[in-house]
Protein backbone atom coordinates (compact mmCIF):
# COMPACT_ATOMS: atom_id res chain seq x y z
CA UNK A 1 0.00 0.00 0.00
CA UNK A 2 0.93 3.62 -0.32
CA UNK A 3 2.59 4.82 2.90
CA UNK A 4 0.62 7.45 4.78
CA UNK A 5 2.59 7.51 8.02
CA UNK A 6 6.28 7.99 8.65
CA UNK A 7 8.38 4.93 9.53
CA UNK A 8 9.73 4.98 13.11
CA UNK A 9 13.23 6.07 12.15
CA UNK A 10 11.84 9.04 10.17
CA UNK A 11 9.77 10.53 12.99
CA UNK A 12 10.95 14.06 13.76
CA UNK A 13 12.45 14.89 17.14
CA UNK A 14 13.23 18.24 18.75
CA UNK A 15 16.63 19.63 17.88
CA UNK A 16 18.85 22.47 19.02
CA UNK A 17 17.82 26.09 19.38
CA UNK A 18 20.21 28.89 18.42
CA UNK A 19 19.02 32.19 19.90
CA UNK A 20 19.65 35.57 18.28
CA UNK A 21 21.89 37.99 20.14
CA UNK A 22 20.27 40.24 22.78
CA UNK A 23 21.00 43.33 20.67
CA UNK A 24 19.01 42.11 17.64
CA UNK A 25 15.69 43.93 17.16
CA UNK A 26 14.45 42.46 13.88
CA UNK A 27 14.42 38.70 14.58
CA UNK A 28 12.93 35.94 12.43
CA UNK A 29 12.66 32.30 13.45
CA UNK A 30 13.75 29.52 11.07
CA UNK A 31 12.97 25.85 11.70
CA UNK A 32 15.20 23.61 9.61
CA UNK A 33 15.04 19.85 8.98
CA UNK A 34 18.31 18.14 9.95
CA UNK A 35 19.36 14.54 9.39
CA UNK A 36 22.84 13.06 9.41
CA UNK A 37 23.21 9.54 7.93
CA UNK A 38 26.38 8.97 9.94
CA UNK A 39 24.57 9.08 13.28
CA UNK A 40 21.85 6.62 14.23
CA UNK A 41 19.58 9.49 15.32
CA UNK A 42 16.16 10.35 13.97
CA UNK A 43 15.80 13.53 11.92
CA UNK A 44 15.37 16.65 14.06
CA UNK A 45 14.17 20.23 13.70
CA UNK A 46 16.81 22.83 14.59
CA UNK A 47 15.61 26.32 15.42
CA UNK A 48 17.66 29.34 14.34
CA UNK A 49 16.79 32.92 15.26
CA UNK A 50 18.29 35.36 12.77
CA UNK A 51 18.74 39.11 12.93
CA UNK A 52 17.09 40.29 9.70
CA UNK A 53 19.02 43.59 9.81
CA UNK A 54 22.14 41.53 9.17
CA UNK A 55 20.74 39.11 6.54
CA UNK A 56 19.94 39.21 2.82
CA UNK A 57 16.33 39.28 1.59
CA UNK A 58 15.91 35.75 0.22
CA UNK A 59 15.34 32.46 2.05
CA UNK A 60 18.65 31.23 0.60
CA UNK A 61 20.39 34.22 2.20
CA UNK A 62 19.08 33.07 5.58
CA UNK A 63 20.26 29.49 4.96
CA UNK A 64 23.70 30.78 3.91
CA UNK A 65 23.82 32.97 7.03
CA UNK A 66 23.11 29.93 9.20
CA UNK A 67 25.83 27.96 7.39
CA UNK A 68 28.43 30.77 7.53
CA UNK A 69 27.81 32.23 11.00
CA UNK A 70 25.96 29.72 13.17
CA UNK A 71 26.17 26.08 12.13
CA UNK A 72 28.67 25.00 9.45
CA UNK A 73 27.32 21.43 9.45
CA UNK A 74 24.06 22.46 7.70
CA UNK A 75 24.07 20.76 4.29
CA UNK A 76 22.16 21.95 1.19
CA UNK A 77 22.56 22.46 -2.55
CA UNK A 78 22.84 25.87 -4.16
CA UNK A 79 24.69 27.37 -7.07
CA UNK A 80 23.44 30.25 -9.22
CA UNK A 81 21.32 32.08 -6.59
CA UNK A 82 19.08 33.47 -9.36
CA UNK A 83 16.61 30.71 -10.22
CA UNK A 84 18.46 29.31 -13.22
CA UNK A 85 20.31 26.24 -11.95
CA UNK A 86 17.45 24.60 -10.02
CA UNK A 87 19.72 23.32 -7.25
CA UNK A 88 18.16 24.95 -4.20
CA UNK A 89 14.66 23.46 -4.46
CA UNK A 90 13.25 22.91 -0.97
CA UNK A 91 9.95 22.74 0.84
CA UNK A 92 9.32 26.05 2.62
CA UNK A 93 6.24 26.38 4.84
CA UNK A 94 4.67 23.40 3.10
CA UNK A 95 5.25 24.45 -0.50
CA UNK A 96 8.12 23.55 -2.80
CA UNK A 97 10.11 26.46 -4.18
CA UNK A 98 13.56 27.66 -5.20
CA UNK A 99 14.78 29.34 -2.02
CA UNK A 100 17.08 31.69 -3.95
CA UNK A 101 14.16 33.47 -5.63
CA UNK A 102 11.77 33.35 -2.67
CA UNK A 103 11.77 36.41 -0.41
CA UNK A 104 11.70 35.92 3.36
CA UNK A 105 9.06 38.66 3.49
CA UNK A 106 6.72 36.44 1.42
CA UNK A 107 6.09 34.50 4.64
CA UNK A 108 4.29 36.02 7.64
CA UNK A 109 5.98 34.38 10.60
CA UNK A 110 8.21 31.38 11.33
CA UNK A 111 9.83 29.86 8.24
CA UNK A 112 9.97 26.05 8.15
CA UNK A 113 12.50 24.59 5.72
CA UNK A 114 12.38 20.91 4.71
CA UNK A 115 13.92 18.88 1.87
CA UNK A 116 11.71 18.10 -1.17
CA UNK A 117 8.88 15.80 -0.03
CA UNK A 118 8.86 12.03 -0.47
CA UNK A 119 12.45 11.80 -1.70
CA UNK A 120 15.16 9.79 -0.01
CA UNK A 121 17.33 12.23 1.97
CA UNK A 122 21.10 12.17 1.50
CA UNK A 123 21.71 14.66 4.33
CA UNK A 124 19.78 17.60 5.83
CA UNK A 125 18.19 19.46 2.88
CA UNK A 126 19.79 17.36 0.14
CA UNK A 127 17.46 14.83 -1.55
CA UNK A 128 18.64 11.90 -3.69
CA UNK A 129 17.86 12.89 -7.30
CA UNK A 130 19.28 9.72 -8.95
CA UNK A 131 15.90 8.26 -9.95
CA UNK A 132 14.56 11.63 -11.11
CA UNK A 133 17.57 12.17 -13.40
CA UNK A 134 17.31 8.59 -14.75
CA UNK A 135 13.66 9.26 -15.58
CA UNK A 136 14.75 12.40 -17.43
CA UNK A 137 17.35 10.40 -19.39
CA UNK A 138 14.71 7.77 -20.25
CA UNK A 139 12.65 10.22 -22.37
CA UNK A 140 15.71 10.91 -24.58
CA UNK A 141 15.90 14.66 -24.04
CA UNK A 142 17.78 15.35 -27.25
CA UNK A 143 16.85 15.85 -30.90
CA UNK A 144 16.27 12.63 -32.89
CA UNK A 145 16.23 12.80 -36.66
CA UNK A 146 16.40 10.66 -39.80
CA UNK A 147 17.33 13.54 -42.08
CA UNK A 148 21.07 14.29 -41.99
CA UNK A 149 21.99 17.74 -40.68
CA UNK A 150 22.39 20.40 -43.44
CA UNK A 151 26.08 20.71 -44.31
CA UNK A 152 26.25 24.50 -44.26
CA UNK A 153 23.65 25.64 -41.69
CA UNK A 154 22.01 24.62 -38.44
CA UNK A 155 18.66 22.83 -38.52
CA UNK A 156 16.44 25.85 -39.06
CA UNK A 157 13.28 26.68 -37.18
CA UNK A 158 10.72 29.42 -37.90
CA UNK A 159 9.96 32.05 -35.28
CA UNK A 160 6.47 30.56 -34.88
CA UNK A 161 7.86 27.05 -34.38
CA UNK A 162 10.30 28.37 -31.80
CA UNK A 163 7.49 30.14 -29.92
CA UNK A 164 5.82 26.76 -29.39
CA UNK A 165 8.65 25.96 -26.97
CA UNK A 166 7.96 29.03 -24.80
CA UNK A 167 6.75 27.91 -21.39
CA UNK A 168 8.63 24.63 -21.83
CA UNK A 169 12.29 25.47 -22.41
CA UNK A 170 12.45 27.55 -19.20
CA UNK A 171 12.16 24.43 -17.00
CA UNK A 172 15.30 24.05 -14.88
CA UNK A 173 14.50 20.52 -13.60
CA UNK A 174 14.43 21.59 -9.96
CA UNK A 175 11.84 18.83 -9.26
CA UNK A 176 9.58 21.14 -7.22
CA UNK A 177 6.60 19.99 -9.32
CA UNK A 178 7.28 16.24 -9.37
CA UNK A 179 7.87 16.11 -5.61
CA UNK A 180 4.65 18.04 -4.92
CA UNK A 181 2.58 15.51 -6.88
CA UNK A 182 0.73 12.87 -4.80
CA UNK A 183 0.70 10.54 -7.80
CA UNK A 184 4.49 10.83 -7.94
CA UNK A 185 4.69 10.15 -4.19
CA UNK A 186 2.66 6.91 -4.46
CA UNK A 187 3.93 5.65 -7.82
CA UNK A 188 7.17 7.54 -8.51
CA UNK A 189 9.02 4.36 -9.47
CA UNK A 190 6.91 4.10 -12.64
CA UNK A 191 5.09 7.44 -13.07
CA UNK A 192 7.43 9.87 -14.83
CA UNK A 193 6.07 12.90 -12.96
CA UNK A 194 5.26 16.42 -14.18
CA UNK A 195 8.82 17.69 -14.68
CA UNK A 196 9.91 14.81 -16.91
CA UNK A 197 6.57 14.79 -18.78
CA UNK A 198 6.91 18.53 -19.47
CA UNK A 199 10.37 17.83 -20.88
CA UNK A 200 8.98 14.93 -22.93
CA UNK A 201 6.34 17.28 -24.37
CA UNK A 202 9.05 19.85 -25.13
CA UNK A 203 10.59 17.27 -27.53
CA UNK A 204 7.22 16.11 -28.89
CA UNK A 205 6.46 19.60 -30.18
CA UNK A 206 9.95 20.59 -31.33
CA UNK A 207 9.55 21.23 -35.08
CA UNK A 208 13.04 19.85 -35.78
CA UNK A 209 12.49 16.46 -34.11
CA UNK A 210 11.48 13.54 -36.35
CA UNK A 211 10.72 10.90 -33.73
CA UNK A 212 7.34 12.08 -32.40
CA UNK A 213 5.59 8.75 -33.00
CA UNK A 214 8.21 6.70 -31.17
CA UNK A 215 8.20 9.21 -28.31
CA UNK A 216 4.41 8.86 -28.00
CA UNK A 217 4.75 5.05 -28.12
CA UNK A 218 7.10 5.20 -25.15
CA UNK A 219 4.80 7.49 -23.17
CA UNK A 220 1.54 5.61 -23.74
CA UNK A 221 1.48 3.62 -20.53
CA UNK A 222 -0.98 3.49 -17.61
CA UNK A 223 1.83 4.39 -15.21
CA UNK A 224 4.39 6.50 -17.08
CA UNK A 225 1.80 9.04 -18.28
CA UNK A 226 -1.73 8.24 -17.13
CA UNK A 227 -0.98 8.47 -13.39
CA UNK A 228 -1.53 12.20 -13.88
CA UNK A 229 -4.99 12.89 -12.46
CA UNK A 230 -4.81 16.68 -13.04
CA UNK A 231 -4.30 17.40 -9.34
CA UNK A 232 -2.47 20.57 -10.47
CA UNK A 233 -0.04 20.79 -7.53
CA UNK A 234 2.73 20.92 -10.17
CA UNK A 235 1.44 24.10 -11.80
CA UNK A 236 0.63 25.63 -8.41
CA UNK A 237 4.13 25.12 -7.04
CA UNK A 238 6.36 25.75 -10.11
CA UNK A 239 8.80 28.51 -9.07
CA UNK A 240 9.30 29.42 -12.74
CA UNK A 241 5.56 29.92 -13.34
CA UNK A 242 5.33 27.08 -15.87
CA UNK A 243 2.36 24.78 -16.44
CA UNK A 244 3.39 21.09 -16.46
CA UNK A 245 -0.27 19.99 -16.07
CA UNK A 246 -1.06 21.64 -19.41
CA UNK A 247 1.91 19.95 -21.10
CA UNK A 248 0.65 16.58 -19.84
CA UNK A 249 -2.91 17.34 -21.01
CA UNK A 250 -1.52 18.31 -24.45
CA UNK A 251 0.41 15.02 -24.59
CA UNK A 252 -2.82 13.11 -23.86
CA UNK A 253 -4.51 15.12 -26.63
CA UNK A 254 -1.75 14.15 -29.09
CA UNK A 255 -2.39 10.47 -28.25
CA UNK A 256 -6.13 10.95 -28.86
CA UNK A 257 -5.36 12.79 -32.11
CA UNK A 258 -3.13 9.95 -33.30
CA UNK A 259 -5.85 7.36 -32.67
CA UNK A 260 -8.99 9.27 -33.63
CA UNK A 261 -7.88 12.43 -35.43
CA UNK B 1 23.40 -5.39 -3.39
CA UNK B 2 21.67 -3.63 -6.27
CA UNK B 3 23.72 -3.62 -9.46
CA UNK B 4 21.02 -2.52 -11.92
CA UNK B 5 21.65 0.99 -13.18
CA UNK B 6 19.12 3.73 -12.33
CA UNK B 7 18.18 3.89 -16.03
CA UNK B 8 17.51 0.12 -16.12
CA UNK B 9 15.18 0.55 -13.14
CA UNK B 10 13.33 3.39 -14.84
CA UNK B 11 13.01 1.69 -18.23
CA UNK B 12 11.89 -1.52 -16.48
CA UNK B 13 9.67 -3.70 -18.67
CA UNK B 14 9.10 -0.83 -21.11
CA UNK B 15 5.93 0.96 -22.13
CA UNK B 16 2.65 -1.01 -22.05
CA UNK B 17 1.61 0.89 -25.25
CA UNK B 18 -1.87 1.18 -23.78
CA UNK B 19 -3.75 3.49 -21.43
CA UNK B 20 -5.27 5.86 -23.97
CA UNK B 21 -8.42 3.72 -24.42
CA UNK B 22 -8.97 3.43 -20.66
CA UNK B 23 -8.51 7.19 -20.15
CA UNK B 24 -10.63 8.12 -23.16
CA UNK B 25 -13.53 5.80 -22.21
CA UNK B 26 -13.52 7.25 -18.71
CA UNK B 27 -14.09 10.70 -20.20
CA UNK B 28 -16.66 9.50 -22.78
CA UNK B 29 -18.74 7.69 -20.13
CA UNK B 30 -18.46 10.73 -17.81
CA UNK B 31 -19.86 13.07 -20.47
CA UNK B 32 -22.55 10.53 -21.45
CA UNK B 33 -23.64 10.26 -17.83
CA UNK B 34 -24.38 14.00 -17.48
CA UNK B 35 -27.65 14.00 -19.51
CA UNK B 36 -28.49 10.42 -18.55
CA UNK B 37 -28.20 11.18 -14.83
CA UNK B 38 -30.49 14.20 -15.16
CA UNK B 39 -33.00 11.93 -16.89
CA UNK B 40 -32.65 9.36 -14.08
CA UNK B 41 -33.22 11.96 -11.35
CA UNK B 42 -36.39 13.19 -13.08
CA UNK B 43 -37.60 9.64 -13.70
CA UNK B 44 -36.98 8.51 -10.09
CA UNK B 45 -38.70 11.64 -8.78
CA UNK B 46 -41.79 10.89 -10.93
CA UNK B 47 -41.77 7.20 -9.95
CA UNK B 48 -41.67 8.04 -6.27
CA UNK B 49 -45.12 9.67 -6.46
CA UNK B 50 -46.64 7.40 -9.14
CA UNK B 51 -48.37 4.03 -8.91
CA UNK B 52 -46.48 0.83 -9.65
CA UNK B 53 -48.49 0.36 -12.83
CA UNK B 54 -47.65 3.88 -14.11
CA UNK B 55 -43.95 3.36 -13.38
CA UNK B 56 -43.90 0.10 -15.30
CA UNK B 57 -45.75 1.74 -18.19
CA UNK B 58 -43.27 4.65 -18.34
CA UNK B 59 -40.26 2.33 -18.18
CA UNK B 60 -41.71 0.29 -21.03
CA UNK B 61 -41.75 3.26 -23.42
CA UNK B 62 -38.86 2.77 -25.88
CA UNK B 63 -37.08 6.05 -25.02
CA UNK B 64 -37.17 5.40 -21.26
CA UNK B 65 -35.97 1.79 -21.71
CA UNK B 66 -33.12 3.06 -23.87
CA UNK B 67 -32.17 5.68 -21.27
CA UNK B 68 -32.17 3.28 -18.30
CA UNK B 69 -30.15 0.64 -20.20
CA UNK B 70 -27.66 3.27 -21.41
CA UNK B 71 -27.35 4.67 -17.86
CA UNK B 72 -26.70 1.20 -16.40
CA UNK B 73 -24.03 0.39 -19.00
CA UNK B 74 -22.33 3.79 -18.71
CA UNK B 75 -22.41 4.02 -14.91
CA UNK B 76 -21.03 0.54 -14.23
CA UNK B 77 -18.38 0.86 -16.93
CA UNK B 78 -17.39 4.30 -15.58
CA UNK B 79 -17.27 3.00 -12.00
CA UNK B 80 -15.11 0.01 -12.96
CA UNK B 81 -12.67 2.22 -14.91
CA UNK B 82 -12.46 4.74 -12.06
CA UNK B 83 -11.99 2.21 -9.28
CA UNK B 84 -9.26 0.49 -11.29
CA UNK B 85 -7.33 3.78 -11.31
CA UNK B 86 -7.80 4.21 -7.55
CA UNK B 87 -6.57 0.66 -6.88
CA UNK B 88 -3.55 1.13 -9.17
CA UNK B 89 -2.75 4.37 -7.33
CA UNK B 90 -2.78 2.96 -3.81
CA UNK B 91 -2.12 -0.79 -3.98
CA UNK B 92 1.57 -1.29 -4.66
CA UNK B 93 1.90 -5.08 -4.46
CA UNK B 94 1.49 -6.59 -7.93
CA UNK B 95 -0.53 -9.69 -6.93
CA UNK B 96 -2.89 -7.76 -4.63
CA UNK B 97 -3.36 -5.14 -7.35
CA UNK B 98 -4.37 -7.65 -10.05
CA UNK B 99 -6.73 -9.53 -7.70
CA UNK B 100 -8.34 -6.27 -6.50
CA UNK B 101 -8.81 -4.86 -10.02
CA UNK B 102 -10.40 -8.04 -11.33
CA UNK B 103 -12.60 -8.55 -8.28
CA UNK B 104 -13.94 -5.04 -8.82
CA UNK B 105 -14.39 -5.61 -12.56
CA UNK B 106 -16.30 -8.86 -12.03
CA UNK B 107 -18.49 -7.36 -9.29
CA UNK B 108 -19.47 -4.51 -11.62
CA UNK B 109 -20.08 -6.88 -14.56
CA UNK B 110 -22.46 -8.97 -12.41
CA UNK B 111 -24.16 -5.87 -10.98
CA UNK B 112 -24.69 -4.49 -14.50
CA UNK B 113 -26.06 -7.85 -15.70
CA UNK B 114 -28.39 -8.06 -12.70
CA UNK B 115 -29.64 -4.51 -13.33
CA UNK B 116 -30.21 -5.21 -17.03
CA UNK B 117 -32.08 -8.44 -16.30
CA UNK B 118 -34.27 -6.54 -13.81
CA UNK B 119 -35.08 -3.92 -16.46
CA UNK B 120 -35.98 -6.56 -19.05
CA UNK B 121 -38.17 -8.40 -16.53
CA UNK B 122 -40.02 -5.17 -15.73
CA UNK B 123 -40.58 -4.19 -19.36
CA UNK B 124 -41.74 -7.70 -20.25
CA UNK B 125 -44.56 -7.21 -17.72
CA UNK B 126 -45.62 -3.87 -19.20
Amino acid sequence: MAEFTLPKNSTLIKGNTYKASEAATNVRRFEVYRWDPETQENPRIDIYELDMDDCGPMVLDAILKIKNDIDTSLTFRRSCREGVCGSCAMNVNGKNTLVCTKAIDAYPDTIKIFPLPHMAVVKDLVPDMTHFYAQYASIKPWIETQTPAPSDTERLQSKEDREVLDGLYECVLCACCSTSCPSYWWNGERYLGPAVLLQAYRWLVDSRDENTGERLDELEDPFKLYRCHTIMNCTDTCPKGLNPAKAIAETKKLLVQRKLG
Amino acid sequence: MQYRSPLANVRGLGSAKTGLFHWWMQRITAVTLIPLSFWLIIFLDLSLHATWRDTVAWLTSPLNTLCIVAWILAVFYHAALGLQVVIEDYVARESAKIIAVWTVNLVFIFLALAALIAVFRIISIG
